[in-house]
Protein backbone atom coordinates (compact mmCIF):
# COMPACT_ATOMS: atom_id res chain seq x y z
CA UNK A 1 0.00 0.00 0.00
CA UNK A 2 2.76 2.36 1.02
CA UNK A 3 4.80 1.49 -2.06
CA UNK A 4 1.89 2.28 -4.37
CA UNK A 5 1.36 5.59 -2.67
CA UNK A 6 5.01 6.55 -2.95
CA UNK A 7 5.26 5.52 -6.61
CA UNK A 8 2.10 7.45 -7.40
CA UNK A 9 3.46 10.52 -5.62
CA UNK A 10 6.72 10.33 -7.59
CA UNK A 11 4.86 10.01 -10.90
CA UNK A 12 2.50 12.90 -10.16
CA UNK A 13 5.44 15.04 -9.12
CA UNK A 14 7.28 14.12 -12.33
CA UNK A 15 4.29 15.07 -14.48
CA UNK A 16 3.77 18.41 -12.75
CA UNK A 17 7.46 19.34 -12.78
CA UNK A 18 8.04 18.15 -16.34
CA UNK A 19 5.00 19.61 -18.07
CA UNK A 20 5.06 22.75 -15.92
CA UNK A 21 8.62 23.58 -16.87
CA UNK A 22 7.87 22.83 -20.53
CA UNK A 23 4.91 25.18 -20.44
CA UNK A 24 7.01 27.91 -18.85
CA UNK A 25 9.86 27.62 -21.33
CA UNK A 26 7.49 27.45 -24.31
CA UNK A 27 5.54 30.55 -23.29
CA UNK A 28 8.21 32.73 -21.71
CA UNK A 29 11.20 31.48 -23.66
CA UNK A 30 14.67 30.74 -22.41
CA UNK A 31 17.94 32.63 -22.28
CA UNK A 32 19.46 30.04 -24.57
CA UNK A 33 21.34 31.64 -27.47
CA UNK A 34 19.80 35.07 -27.04
CA UNK A 35 21.43 38.35 -27.99
CA UNK A 36 20.41 41.16 -25.66
CA UNK A 37 21.21 44.78 -26.43
CA UNK A 38 19.59 47.30 -24.11
CA UNK A 39 16.00 46.21 -23.70
CA UNK A 40 16.03 44.39 -27.03
CA UNK A 41 16.38 40.64 -27.37
CA UNK A 42 17.00 38.63 -30.51
CA UNK A 43 17.62 34.98 -31.20
CA UNK A 44 20.09 34.89 -34.06
CA UNK A 45 19.82 31.12 -34.49
CA UNK A 46 16.04 31.03 -34.66
CA UNK A 47 16.17 31.61 -38.43
CA UNK A 48 18.63 28.82 -39.14
CA UNK A 49 18.59 25.03 -39.20
CA UNK A 50 20.57 25.12 -35.92
CA UNK A 51 17.57 26.40 -33.97
CA UNK A 52 17.49 25.16 -30.36
CA UNK A 53 14.70 22.81 -29.18
CA UNK A 54 13.24 25.42 -26.82
CA UNK A 55 12.81 27.97 -29.61
CA UNK A 56 11.27 25.27 -31.80
CA UNK A 57 8.79 24.44 -29.08
CA UNK A 58 7.84 28.08 -28.54
CA UNK A 59 7.42 28.69 -32.28
CA UNK A 60 5.24 25.60 -32.64
CA UNK A 61 3.11 26.80 -29.76
CA UNK A 62 2.70 30.43 -30.88
CA UNK A 63 2.31 29.67 -34.60
CA UNK A 64 4.72 32.32 -35.81
CA UNK A 65 7.24 31.99 -38.62
CA UNK A 66 10.71 33.17 -37.58
CA UNK A 67 12.61 35.50 -39.89
CA UNK A 68 15.15 33.46 -41.85
CA UNK A 69 18.78 34.43 -41.36
CA UNK A 70 19.35 35.22 -45.04
CA UNK A 71 16.39 37.58 -44.79
CA UNK A 72 17.01 39.45 -41.55
CA UNK A 73 16.76 39.38 -37.79
CA UNK A 74 14.01 40.30 -35.34
CA UNK A 75 14.60 42.10 -32.05
CA UNK A 76 11.72 42.30 -29.62
CA UNK A 77 11.01 43.73 -26.21
CA UNK A 78 8.17 44.03 -23.74
CA UNK A 79 9.98 46.44 -21.41
CA UNK A 80 11.80 49.75 -21.58
CA UNK A 81 15.51 50.19 -20.81
CA UNK A 82 14.78 50.21 -17.08
CA UNK A 83 12.91 46.89 -17.28
CA UNK A 84 9.57 48.60 -16.72
CA UNK A 85 6.86 46.81 -18.74
CA UNK A 86 5.70 48.80 -21.76
CA UNK A 87 2.36 50.38 -20.89
CA UNK A 88 0.04 51.60 -23.65
CA UNK A 89 -1.38 54.33 -21.47
CA UNK A 90 2.05 55.91 -20.97
CA UNK A 91 4.22 57.92 -23.34
CA UNK A 92 7.19 55.86 -24.48
CA UNK A 93 10.04 57.34 -26.45
CA UNK A 94 12.08 55.14 -28.79
CA UNK A 95 15.08 57.11 -29.96
CA UNK A 96 18.51 56.74 -31.47
CA UNK A 97 19.85 54.87 -34.45
CA UNK A 98 19.52 51.32 -35.74
CA UNK A 99 22.21 48.86 -36.82
CA UNK A 100 23.24 48.75 -40.46
CA UNK A 101 20.47 47.25 -42.55
CA UNK A 102 18.93 47.89 -45.92
CA UNK A 103 15.48 48.26 -44.38
CA UNK A 104 14.01 47.99 -40.94
CA UNK A 105 10.49 47.98 -39.59
CA UNK A 106 9.28 48.73 -36.07
CA UNK A 107 5.91 47.20 -35.20
CA UNK A 108 3.70 47.28 -32.15
CA UNK A 109 1.92 44.05 -31.21
CA UNK A 110 -0.35 43.02 -28.39
CA UNK A 111 0.78 40.12 -26.23
CA UNK A 112 -0.68 37.56 -28.61
CA UNK A 113 1.24 38.94 -31.58
CA UNK A 114 -1.73 40.70 -33.17
CA UNK A 115 -1.78 44.28 -34.39
CA UNK A 116 -3.58 46.86 -32.30
CA UNK A 117 -6.52 48.63 -33.95
CA UNK A 118 -6.35 52.43 -34.31
CA UNK A 119 -8.04 55.04 -36.45
CA UNK A 120 -4.84 55.93 -38.34
CA UNK A 121 -4.27 52.31 -39.33
CA UNK A 122 -0.69 52.80 -38.27
CA UNK A 123 0.82 49.67 -36.80
CA UNK A 124 4.48 50.56 -37.10
CA UNK A 125 7.10 52.41 -39.09
CA UNK A 126 9.46 51.40 -41.84
CA UNK A 127 12.91 52.93 -42.19
CA UNK A 128 11.64 54.80 -45.25
CA UNK A 129 8.71 56.62 -43.72
CA UNK A 130 10.33 57.75 -40.51
CA UNK A 131 11.17 61.43 -39.96
CA UNK A 132 14.78 61.82 -38.87
CA UNK A 133 16.85 64.60 -37.36
CA UNK A 134 19.79 66.12 -39.22
CA UNK A 135 22.14 63.63 -37.55
CA UNK A 136 20.17 60.66 -38.85
CA UNK A 137 18.75 59.76 -35.45
CA UNK A 138 15.02 59.41 -35.00
CA UNK A 139 12.49 59.68 -32.23
CA UNK A 140 9.29 57.67 -32.14
CA UNK A 141 6.63 58.55 -29.61
CA UNK A 142 4.42 55.65 -28.61
CA UNK A 143 1.30 56.93 -26.89
CA UNK A 144 -2.44 56.45 -26.88
CA UNK A 145 -3.21 60.10 -27.83
CA UNK A 146 -1.78 61.80 -30.90
CA UNK A 147 1.70 63.29 -30.70
CA UNK A 148 3.76 65.41 -33.05
CA UNK A 149 6.39 63.77 -35.24
CA UNK A 150 6.60 59.99 -35.45
CA UNK A 151 3.58 58.94 -33.45
CA UNK A 152 2.81 55.28 -32.99
CA UNK A 153 -0.64 54.77 -31.43
CA UNK A 154 -1.12 52.12 -28.74
CA UNK A 155 -4.91 52.07 -28.67
CA UNK A 156 -4.57 52.41 -24.91
CA UNK A 157 -3.89 48.71 -24.29
CA UNK A 158 -2.16 47.87 -21.07
CA UNK A 159 0.75 45.72 -22.23
CA UNK A 160 2.34 45.56 -25.63
CA UNK A 161 5.47 44.33 -27.36
CA UNK A 162 7.71 46.12 -29.82
CA UNK A 163 9.46 44.32 -32.62
CA UNK A 164 12.30 45.83 -34.60
CA UNK A 165 13.11 43.78 -37.66
CA UNK A 166 16.25 44.41 -39.66
CA UNK A 167 16.26 43.18 -43.24
CA UNK A 168 19.40 42.40 -45.23
CA UNK A 169 21.73 43.12 -42.36
CA UNK A 170 25.15 41.97 -41.14
CA UNK A 171 23.70 41.67 -37.62
CA UNK A 172 23.37 38.02 -36.73
CA UNK A 173 25.07 35.09 -35.05
CA UNK A 174 28.42 36.95 -34.83
CA UNK A 175 26.93 40.05 -33.18
CA UNK A 176 27.71 40.41 -29.48
CA UNK A 177 27.49 43.98 -28.22
CA UNK A 178 25.98 47.39 -28.63
CA UNK A 179 29.03 48.48 -30.61
CA UNK A 180 28.26 45.97 -33.38
CA UNK A 181 24.57 46.79 -33.32
CA UNK A 182 23.56 50.18 -31.91
CA UNK A 183 19.93 49.69 -30.92
CA UNK A 184 17.56 52.56 -30.15
CA UNK A 185 16.89 53.31 -26.51
CA UNK A 186 13.42 52.96 -25.01
CA UNK A 187 12.28 55.26 -22.20
CA UNK A 188 8.94 55.72 -20.50
CA UNK A 189 8.67 59.51 -20.31
CA UNK A 190 5.34 60.00 -18.65
CA UNK A 191 2.28 58.24 -17.41
CA UNK A 192 -1.09 59.90 -16.92
CA UNK B 1 11.09 10.41 6.19
CA UNK B 2 14.07 9.36 4.10
CA UNK B 3 11.67 7.43 1.93
CA UNK B 4 9.62 10.56 1.24
CA UNK B 5 12.74 12.55 0.41
CA UNK B 6 13.82 9.80 -1.95
CA UNK B 7 10.39 9.89 -3.58
CA UNK B 8 10.62 13.64 -4.13
CA UNK B 9 14.09 13.40 -5.64
CA UNK B 10 12.97 10.58 -7.92
CA UNK B 11 9.91 12.61 -8.92
CA UNK B 12 11.96 15.68 -9.80
CA UNK B 13 14.49 13.64 -11.78
CA UNK B 14 11.73 11.91 -13.67
CA UNK B 15 10.17 15.34 -14.18
CA UNK B 16 13.35 16.42 -15.95
CA UNK B 17 12.97 13.51 -18.35
CA UNK B 18 9.30 14.39 -18.94
CA UNK B 19 10.35 18.00 -19.59
CA UNK B 20 12.98 17.06 -22.18
CA UNK B 21 10.69 14.62 -23.97
CA UNK B 22 7.79 17.07 -24.05
CA UNK B 23 9.95 19.94 -25.35
CA UNK B 24 11.22 17.74 -28.17
CA UNK B 25 7.75 16.39 -28.90
CA UNK B 26 5.96 19.75 -28.87
CA UNK B 27 6.78 20.75 -32.50
CA UNK B 28 5.33 17.44 -33.69
CA UNK B 29 2.11 17.53 -31.72
CA UNK B 30 1.35 21.26 -31.95
CA UNK B 31 -1.93 21.82 -33.78
CA UNK B 32 -1.77 25.62 -33.95
CA UNK B 33 1.64 25.95 -35.57
CA UNK B 34 2.10 28.11 -38.65
CA UNK B 35 1.85 25.22 -41.12
CA UNK B 36 -1.46 24.05 -39.62
CA UNK B 37 -2.81 27.60 -39.56
CA UNK B 38 -1.89 28.19 -43.19
CA UNK B 39 -3.05 24.81 -44.53
CA UNK B 40 -6.77 25.72 -44.84
CA UNK B 41 -6.05 29.01 -46.61
CA UNK B 42 -3.37 27.90 -49.06
CA UNK B 43 -3.30 25.58 -52.05
CA UNK B 44 -0.65 22.92 -52.47
CA UNK B 45 2.24 23.74 -54.82
CA UNK B 46 0.74 27.08 -55.83
CA UNK B 47 1.49 30.62 -54.74
CA UNK B 48 -1.34 31.86 -52.54
CA UNK B 49 -1.33 35.51 -51.47
CA UNK B 50 -1.90 35.98 -47.76
CA UNK B 51 -4.38 38.57 -46.56
CA UNK B 52 -2.69 41.62 -45.08
CA UNK B 53 -2.10 41.64 -41.36
CA UNK B 54 -5.09 43.29 -39.71
CA UNK B 55 -5.78 44.06 -36.04
CA UNK B 56 -6.88 40.93 -34.23
CA UNK B 57 -7.08 39.00 -37.48
CA UNK B 58 -3.59 38.24 -38.76
CA UNK B 59 -3.23 34.78 -40.28
CA UNK B 60 -0.12 34.16 -38.18
CA UNK B 61 1.08 36.08 -35.10
CA UNK B 62 3.88 38.69 -35.28
CA UNK B 63 3.38 39.24 -39.03
CA UNK B 64 5.15 42.32 -40.34
CA UNK B 65 2.38 44.66 -41.63
CA UNK B 66 4.82 46.44 -43.95
CA UNK B 67 5.12 43.35 -46.13
CA UNK B 68 2.96 41.78 -48.76
CA UNK B 69 3.22 38.05 -48.27
CA UNK B 70 2.46 34.96 -50.28
CA UNK B 71 2.83 31.31 -49.38
CA UNK B 72 3.70 28.30 -51.46
CA UNK B 73 2.91 25.21 -49.43
CA UNK B 74 4.90 22.51 -51.11
CA UNK B 75 5.00 18.77 -51.37
CA UNK B 76 7.96 17.36 -53.24
CA UNK B 77 6.51 13.85 -53.61
CA UNK B 78 5.68 14.43 -57.29
CA UNK B 79 9.01 15.98 -58.21
CA UNK B 80 11.12 19.08 -57.64
CA UNK B 81 9.56 22.51 -57.51
CA UNK B 82 10.57 25.44 -59.61
CA UNK B 83 10.08 28.81 -57.99
CA UNK B 84 10.29 32.16 -59.76
CA UNK B 85 9.75 35.40 -57.93
CA UNK B 86 10.11 38.73 -59.72
CA UNK B 87 11.93 41.28 -57.60
CA UNK B 88 9.84 44.20 -56.39
CA UNK B 89 11.10 47.76 -56.22
CA UNK B 90 12.08 47.90 -52.57
CA UNK B 91 12.94 44.54 -51.08
CA UNK B 92 11.94 40.98 -51.82
CA UNK B 93 12.87 37.85 -49.95
CA UNK B 94 12.11 34.15 -50.12
CA UNK B 95 12.30 31.99 -46.98
CA UNK B 96 12.00 28.22 -46.79
CA UNK B 97 10.55 26.39 -43.82
CA UNK B 98 10.21 22.68 -43.11
CA UNK B 99 6.94 21.15 -42.05
CA UNK B 100 7.93 21.97 -38.45
CA UNK B 101 8.82 25.61 -39.20
CA UNK B 102 12.58 25.29 -39.20
CA UNK B 103 13.83 28.14 -41.41
CA UNK B 104 16.48 26.23 -43.33
CA UNK B 105 17.12 28.74 -46.09
CA UNK B 106 16.37 32.35 -46.91
CA UNK B 107 17.53 34.59 -49.70
CA UNK B 108 16.84 38.22 -50.58
CA UNK B 109 16.79 40.03 -53.89
CA UNK B 110 20.30 41.43 -53.52
CA UNK B 111 21.97 38.12 -52.75
CA UNK B 112 20.05 36.57 -55.64
CA UNK B 113 21.52 39.34 -57.79
CA UNK B 114 18.93 39.32 -60.55
CA UNK B 115 15.61 40.78 -61.51
CA UNK B 116 13.96 37.44 -60.92
CA UNK B 117 14.76 35.06 -58.08
CA UNK B 118 14.80 31.58 -59.62
CA UNK B 119 15.20 28.52 -57.47
CA UNK B 120 14.79 24.77 -57.75
CA UNK B 121 13.64 23.07 -54.60
CA UNK B 122 14.12 19.34 -54.26
CA UNK B 123 14.72 16.68 -51.67
CA UNK B 124 18.26 15.39 -51.22
CA UNK B 125 17.29 12.15 -52.99
CA UNK B 126 16.01 14.08 -56.02
CA UNK B 127 19.16 16.18 -56.04
CA UNK B 128 21.30 13.04 -56.04
CA UNK B 129 19.38 11.76 -59.06
CA UNK B 130 20.33 14.77 -61.16
CA UNK B 131 22.74 13.70 -63.93
CA UNK B 132 26.36 14.69 -63.32
CA UNK B 133 26.87 17.00 -66.28
CA UNK B 134 23.84 19.00 -65.38
CA UNK B 135 25.45 19.91 -62.11
CA UNK B 136 27.69 22.21 -64.11
CA UNK B 137 24.88 24.04 -65.84
CA UNK B 138 23.16 24.01 -62.50
CA UNK B 139 25.76 26.47 -61.25
CA UNK B 140 23.70 29.02 -63.08
CA UNK B 141 20.59 28.14 -61.15
CA UNK B 142 20.16 27.79 -57.46
CA UNK B 143 19.25 24.36 -56.16
CA UNK B 144 17.93 24.16 -52.62
CA UNK B 145 17.78 20.87 -50.76
CA UNK B 146 14.71 20.56 -48.60
CA UNK B 147 15.23 18.53 -45.42
CA UNK B 148 11.55 17.50 -45.44
CA UNK B 149 9.25 16.53 -48.31
CA UNK B 150 6.65 19.10 -47.27
CA UNK B 151 7.01 22.63 -46.02
CA UNK B 152 6.37 26.28 -46.64
CA UNK B 153 7.95 28.83 -48.95
CA UNK B 154 7.24 32.36 -47.80
CA UNK B 155 7.53 35.12 -50.37
CA UNK B 156 7.72 38.65 -49.02
CA UNK B 157 7.78 42.02 -50.73
CA UNK B 158 8.26 45.19 -48.74
CA UNK B 159 5.99 48.19 -49.10
CA UNK B 160 8.22 50.95 -47.64
CA UNK B 161 5.19 53.23 -47.49
CA UNK B 162 1.54 52.14 -47.18
CA UNK B 163 0.84 53.53 -50.68
CA UNK B 164 3.24 51.06 -52.22
CA UNK B 165 1.47 48.00 -50.86
CA UNK B 166 -0.48 47.37 -54.08
CA UNK B 167 2.72 47.41 -56.06
CA UNK B 168 4.34 44.93 -53.67
CA UNK B 169 1.29 42.65 -53.90
CA UNK B 170 1.31 42.87 -57.68
CA UNK B 171 4.95 41.81 -57.89
CA UNK B 172 4.23 38.77 -55.72
CA UNK B 173 1.19 37.93 -57.81
CA UNK B 174 3.52 37.49 -60.78
CA UNK B 175 5.55 34.82 -59.01
CA UNK B 176 5.05 31.13 -59.57
CA UNK B 177 5.76 27.88 -57.80
CA UNK B 178 5.08 24.65 -59.62
CA UNK B 179 6.08 21.03 -59.80
CA UNK B 180 8.52 20.22 -62.56
CA UNK B 181 7.13 17.29 -64.44
CA UNK B 182 9.89 17.13 -67.03
CA UNK B 183 13.52 16.71 -65.96
CA UNK B 184 14.91 20.01 -64.71
CA UNK B 185 17.85 19.65 -67.09
CA UNK B 186 15.86 21.03 -70.04
CA UNK B 187 15.06 24.25 -68.33
CA UNK B 188 18.69 24.82 -67.47
CA UNK B 189 19.34 25.45 -71.14
CA UNK B 190 16.57 27.96 -71.57
CA UNK B 191 17.64 31.56 -72.14
CA UNK B 192 15.98 32.76 -68.94
CA UNK B 193 18.43 30.80 -66.85
CA UNK B 194 21.47 32.28 -68.57
CA UNK B 195 23.08 35.50 -67.57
Amino acid sequence: MRLIFITLLALILATVVGLGSTYLTATRGTELGTLTIGAWTARPRIGTAEIDPYSRASIARSGELPVGTGDGIAFSTTTDDRRKPLDGRCDVLVSGVTPAARFWTLTLFDQKGQLVANSLQRYGFTSQEIIRGSDGAFEIRIASRSRAGNWLPTGGIERYALMLRLYDTPVGVATRTQRDAPMPSIATVGCP
Amino acid sequence: MIRLLFTIIAGVLLGGVVHLVSVLALPRIASQDAYSRLTPMTKLNTVTPLPLAAPGNSPIPFMDPAFAMAICRYDLANGPIKLTVPVSQAYTSVSFYTRNEVAYYAINDRSAGRKVIELDLMTEAQHAELPEDEEITAADRLIIDSPSATGLIVLKALAPEPGLMQQAQASLAASSCKVQTEPPAKQAGSPSAKR
